[in-house]
């Protein structure tokens, strides 16, 4: 449903309400309708169907009981078992089609959100921490779910059922009546606050149950460096700490649910021994028959349930409104990098690739600066740096000096904040996103591998490639290792698949990378993690790939400079010098303290 | 979905996290055992709160008799001579009920909660201690994932059952027990067709528990998969956008989605089918008991007050299995969470602690006072240790990568590795930190195997340094102390100094203080790295083992470690295992390896000039920096 998120991006900045939020989410139940109103039709009926059955019991003991009439009963009997089973089916409808219908709601909410995400920039997603992104698309889905399925159905049906049940006991017998509803009413309030003290506890919970988790997954990887150090048993001292914690936590809940349950017997029951009390003394006065007594004692447990879980039905959507507000602030925020206009892109089509590569790939680097949001001084104050078509260029400098962020703004995974970079003489945000990241492709240092088989992995960037040119990319990345894996191409990789080093996994990243085919190769550090057997044959292959196209490729090591047509120094928010790797060893001191291991060998 | 669509996610050896029919008994077995031994201390207040619920079930019953019994024997006074006495005689017996119903639930639930939590408290403790001390073998077979979802979601869902589970399930089986009876007592015609609708009830239960438990492990399955995907993706966003990846993601997702969706649908119209179900039993037989209980009423079989004593019960008499219905998807994740974490609980460290440990001789130091040498301080005092691996043979699974290694290396001897991958470097560091037992033969430090070594006395002895810089969250000066957590402030910036890191850090916004992030994400791949030797040099053991550790660095910063570790490893034993042979500049002795066997061997400026391996690799090295 990708017509509900623009709508609700438009109200980008106008303060969210959490019920204003739940509401805003209401398209999501138009498809729906026809489902939500036939359940709210089997709620309301089950509901007349089960308090009809109270009056069956008063004309069975006044009418057929009293008067000995077998002829009545019978009917009366039949009465009773048709309605008993018409509140087993209209439930069971309703249920049956809420399954669907609120699992369907959720994912609906979920592939939205979803693919909001994959549009906002890769910033924002180094401001959220993935597990608050998840618990959105979890946790308060589900919230919102439950609430669609049942909370909003119930708090229309339970007071619905209220009033009509107060109003046939008051029929039955008017003062009876209101001391029923009268003693009733202060359940109400008392749930609510249950509910409200709960959901603080259960908060707390939570979050502590967050950070015991915190420290048991930190020292699951960690794992090696405990033990190499012999840190377990602090490790553990401060895992039981937390954990006693969450259990102190818990027990207060037990003793808090103990009360609530307790009261919640308390209250039915006390009006129970009440009616009885006074019902008998009705009955003596001749106000009320003694069914009419039967009949109010068991109307008056119909009445438990509607008022208990009032504050099942207030917190439930507080929670949902609460999760709402949430999920909102998601796609609230606006995707900073977007492409310009939406117009078609003849190029993706028509001869792209039928002009030739050494014609194409034309980067230049005009004047460019960013700055992080919230820093105070640039990261790139004035990037001038041009790279003709084929050419290759490696990027060095100290750490922290600005290389990785230079490399960010060609597939505009951030955008300059002054200046432009341009390609084949068009500024980059003026490229359709699709026709720029088609053009470029990337591979960085921590080479990013999915849960899935080696090949789609391989095949991130060119769903289409046949199995030849998988072959020969991953034979150029010196990745052919992979052939070798239990089930070949397609044996998965990732966390959750066969565990790979991190040289393989770099040479993974890097078949991808050149598989892309692109005019521009991006490559981060791509070989910090190979033994210098492979790198060596790595960058020889690459040798021959980075012929054809241009590269911008981020090196630590004189090894990966090899690779280079010259070599450009990132120093201080410039380019502060450009040239060979030996000129620039004998021209440049700072270069020099940078790629120069002769003092590291020459110490030997 | 099609076959097509689903083969992006590729072939891989499945743990069997499900428990397979025939194990089922044997893990059932293993769980009970685990959850008496873990109850037996709380043995007198499991009692105690049984008896609580049997009393309060009996008072929660006494409640509609007595309704009954006031309408029978109650009324009739009251409405001939006008006598309010039984009436209110009963009265005061129903408000009695009625209180302690309320004080046994208050309790109960007080109770079993407490119970609960210090169960599930030990629980956690002991699984911490344990993964903690099974051997690096182990995690890395068992990954860090289940190492998590044990500890997380596994112990949640036990403690959910205690927290809203059990005391339903005792109380549904109670309650079903006693109003039985009682309806059996009081007349046992309509006692009998109200338990004819019980055969029905169970045919229900036995097909909602048979058919659930597939349903309810297939959403535990398809809701992980979305997890894990959702989480890829944001955690690789860069890689994502750059290779438009969004579209494929978004099919892949809703896919994902869709499967996730219909097994909830699935398990929720189970719930349908079942909960309605049951009152609809329920309801046909209160109408059954109202016709042929109003027909015995007027044969003047059956008083009207037993029929409302019936009609009440039968009110109640089904809620606890609906409530069944619900919590059995807590009972099932509690009860297979349970069953695996007792798994993990009898799993044996393969580097088990020793039973009759060793102690090591004194180690020979300047001052003689056995206090910890600072890094920084002269390191005239410290002394290596002898390091010795005797025909030690090691493989993984069946492939074997020392065939049968023997080494020596003396007190205050740095070694270097040299070989391929693959070669066995790896290996040899992880026997000597222990992280592995040799298949056979031993490995000694000063004579004493290395398994009759207390675990805290081998890890202050010998520390392993890897490329695996990992940190905790907490400040820089948290995680260097890691090395020795009674060290001074003084003591961690001299540690820090001593290998060139105290510059960047001084230079961070809170100095020693700033929080590092999770997992260090604040800093570099180089500074975490610089932050690990920080912490290895400030427990100070006698022998240090590098392996790969300075490849992360770049070079400015490989040569602040290097001039380091010259003073370090001055007086200590030490094997340093790069392949970049830069490091090895500073080894004594270098050992070329080749499939587990040690083929060269000798001073590097004599292996150099030789016509071996080494300096194949040394010509090819000084030609790659040219």
């Amino acid at each position: 449903m990708p017509s509900v998120t623009p709508s609700l991006v438009t109200h980008a900045f106008a303060r969210v309400r959490p019920v204003g939020a739940l509401w805003r989410l209401r398209g999501y139940l138009k498809p729906f309708r026809t489902q939500m109103a036939i359940m709210f039709a089997a709620a309301l009926g089950a509901v007349a169907a089960e308090i009809a059955v109270p009056l069956l019991i008063k004309s069975v003991i006044d009418g057929a009981i009293r008067q000995g009439n077998k002829q009545l009963l019978i009917p009366l009997a039949l009465a009773a078992v048709g309605l008993g089973a018409a509140v087993g089916l209209l439930n069971m409808t309703r249920r049956w089609i809420q399954a669907a219908a609120v699992a369907d709601i959720e994912k609906a909410i979920r592939d939205d959100l979803y693919a909001h995400l994959q549009r906002l920039q890769a910033s924002f997603h180094d401001d959220w921490q993935s597990g608050q992104l998840l618990s959105r698309a979890t946790t308060d889905l589900s919230s919102i779910r439950r609430f669609a399925g049942f909370g909003l159905i119930f708090l229309v049906t339970n007071v619905m059922t209220f009033v009509a049940v107060v109003a046939l006991l008051i029929s039955l017998n008017w003062w009876l009546g209101l001391v029923t509803a009268v003693v009733f009413t202060p359940v109400l309030p008392v749930c609510v606050r249950f509910e409200k003290r709960y959901r603080v506890l259960s908060r707390r919970v939570q979050d502590q149950q967050g950070d015991l988790a915190t420290l048991i997954e930190e020292a699951a990887t960690g794992v090696r460096v405990l033990k190499s150090l012999g840190r377990g048993r602090e490790a553990a001292a401060r895992h039981d700490a937390q954990a006693a914690e969450v259990c102190r936590t818990q027990v207060e809940k037990a003793g808090l649910l103990g009360s609530f349950w307790a009261l919640l017997d308390l209250i039915p029951n006390a009006v129970i021994g009440l009616i009885i009390v006074l019902g008998a003394v009705a009955v003596s006065m001749h106000s009320l028959t003694l069914g009419g007594l039967v009949a109010f004692i068991t109307l008056a447990l119909q009445l438990v349930w509607p008022v208990e879980a009032m504050g099942y039905i207030i917190a439930s959507g507080q929670e949902a409104s609460t999760a709402a507000q949430r999920v909102l602030e998601i796609f609230d925020t606006q995707p900073q990098i977007t492409d310009k206009e939406h117009k078609p892109d003849p190029a993706e089509r028509s001869g792209l690739r039928a002009i030739g590569p050494a014609t194409r790939g034309h980067l230049v680097f005009d004047h460019v600066a960013f700055s992080y949001p919230g820093a105070a001084e640039p990261v790139l104050r004035d990037i001038v740096l041009d790279l003709p078509p084929g050419q290759t260029v490696v990027l060095t400098g100290a750490t922290g000096s600005g290389k990785s962020t230079l490399l960010q703004l060609v597939p505009r995974l951030a955008d300059a904040t002054a200046g432009s970079v341009r390609l084949d003489g068009e500024d980059v945000r003026d490229i359709p996103l699709g026709r720029l990241r088609t053009a470029v492709g990337c591979a960085f240092e921590d080479a990013t591998l999915f849960s899935a088989s080696v090949r789609e992995n391989v095949m991130f960037g060119a769903p289409d490639a046949d199995e030849d040119a998988v072959e020969a990319a991953l034979t150029a990345a010196q990745a052919r290792f992979a052939y070798d894996l239990p089930w070949g191409l397609d044996t998965r990789i990732g966390e959750q698949g066969m565990a790979l080093s991190g040289g393989q996994r770099q040479r993974i990243a890097l078949a991808r990378a050149i598989l892309a085919g692109p005019d521009v190769l991006i490559l981060d550090d791509p070989l910090s993690a190979l033994d210098v057997h492979t790198e060596e044959r790595v960058t020889r292959a690459l040798h021959q790939i980075l012929a054809g196209s241009t590269a911008l490729v981020v090196a630590h090591r004189p090894s990966t400079v090899a690779l280079a047509d010259t070599v450009a120094l990132l120093s201080g928010g410039v380019i502060a010098a450009r040239g060979s790797h030996r000129q620039l060893l004998a021209s440049n001191p700072e270069y020099a303290a940078l790629m120069d291991v002769e003092d590291l060998e020459a110490s030997a | 979905m099609t076959a097509d669509v689903n083969s992006w996610r590729g072939v891989a050896a499945e743990k069997a996290e499900e428990v397979s029919a025939g194990l089922a008994a044997l893990l059932r077995e293993r769980s009970r055992r685990l959850l008496g031994d873990l109850l037996r201390p709380y043995r007198r207040g499991v009692i105690n709160t049984i008896t609580l619920i049997v009393v309060e079930s009996l008072a929660a019953l006494a409640g509609p008799w007595l309704v009954g019994i006031a309408i029978d024997t109650g009324l009739p006074p009251l409405l001939h001579s006008g006598d309010a006495s039984p009436l209110l005689g009963i009265a005061a017996a129903f408000a009695v009920a009625v209180a302690v119903q309320a004080v046994t639930t208050r309790l109960f639930v007080t109770m079993t909660g407490r119970i609960g939590q210090k169960v599930v408290l030990e629980l956690r403790r002991r699984l911490f201690a344990h993964f903690l001390s099974l051997d690096v073998a182990f995690h890395e077979d068992y990954t860090s994932g289940r190492v998590i979802s044990r500890q997380t979601s596994d112990l949640e869902a036990i403690s959910d059952l205690f927290e809203e589970g059990l005391d339903s399930l005792i109380a549904a089986v109670l309650t079903l027990l006693l109003v039985g009876t009682g309806m059996m007592l009081l007349d046992w015609k309509l006692g009998l067709v109200v338990l004819a609708g019980f055969i029905p009830l169970i045919w229900l239960t036995a097909w909602f528990r048979r058919e659930s438990g597939g349903a309810y492990r297939r959403t535990r399955e398809t809701v992980a998969l979305v997890i894990v995907h959702f989480v890829e993706t944001f955690g690789g966003i860069r890689a994502v956008q750059a290779f438009r990846r969004e579209k494929r993601n978004a099919e892949i997702f809703s896919g994902l989605g869709q499967d996730y969706a219909e097994a909830n649908t699935r398990a929720g119209r189970l719930i349908a089918i079942y909960g309605p179900s049951i009152s609809l039993v329920g309801n046909i037989i209160t109408g059954v008991v109202l016709g042929y209980g109003g027909l015995l009423a007027i044969e003047g079989d059956l008083k009207v007050g037993v029929l409302t004593t019936f009609l009440l019960y039968l009110q109640r008499f089904f809620d606890p299995l609906q409530d069944v219905s619900q919590f059995y998807n807590i009972f099932q994740s509690a009860a297979s969470g349970l069953e695996k974490i007792s798994g993990v609980l009898e799993q044996d460290a393969g580097v088990p602690e020793p039973s009759d440990p060793r102690e090591l001789p004194a180690l020979n130091r300047a001052g003689g006072t056995g206090e910890v040498v600072l890094p920084g301080a002269s390191t005239a005092g410290i002394a290596g240790r002898r390091v010795r691996f005797e025909s030690v043979t090691f493989g993984y699974r069946d492939n074997l990568v020392l065939p049968a290694l023997d080494l020596d290396i003396p007190p205050g001897q740095t070694v270097a590795l040299v070989g391929e991958t693959g070669a066995g470097k790896t290996t040899i560091a992880r026997l000597l930190g222990r992280f592995y037992d040799p298949r056979s033969g031993r490995v000694t430090l000063d004579g004493i195997d290395l398994r009759q070594l207390p675990d805290p006395v081998l890890r202050s002895e010998i520390i392993v340094i890897t490329q695996e810089n990992f940190l905790f969250d907490g400040s820089v000066v948290d995680n260097i102390r890691l090395g020795r957590p009674d060290a001074t402030a003084s003591e961690v910036e001299a540690a820090a100094r001593m290998i060139g890191a105290h510059d960047f850090i001084a230079a961070l916004p809170e100095g020693y203080d700033t929080p590092v992030g999770k997992h260090g994400g604040r800093l570099s791949a180089g500074q975490r790295q610089l932050i690990s030797f920080a912490r290895a040099f400030l427990a100070a053991p006698a022998v240090l083992v590098l392996d790969e550790a300075t490849s992360l660095l770049d070079i400015p910063g490989e040569r602040l470690v290097q001039r380091a570790l010259r003073t370090v490893l001055a007086g200590r034993t030490a094997v340093i295992i790069a392949h970049r042979l830069s490091t090895v500049a500073i080894a004594d002795r270098v050992l070329v390896l080749h499939r587990g066997r040690i083929t060269e061997d000798g001073p590097p400026g004599e292996l150099m000039s030789g016509d071996g391996e080494y300096a194949a690799l040394h010509a090819s090295w000084a030609a790659s920096l040219a």
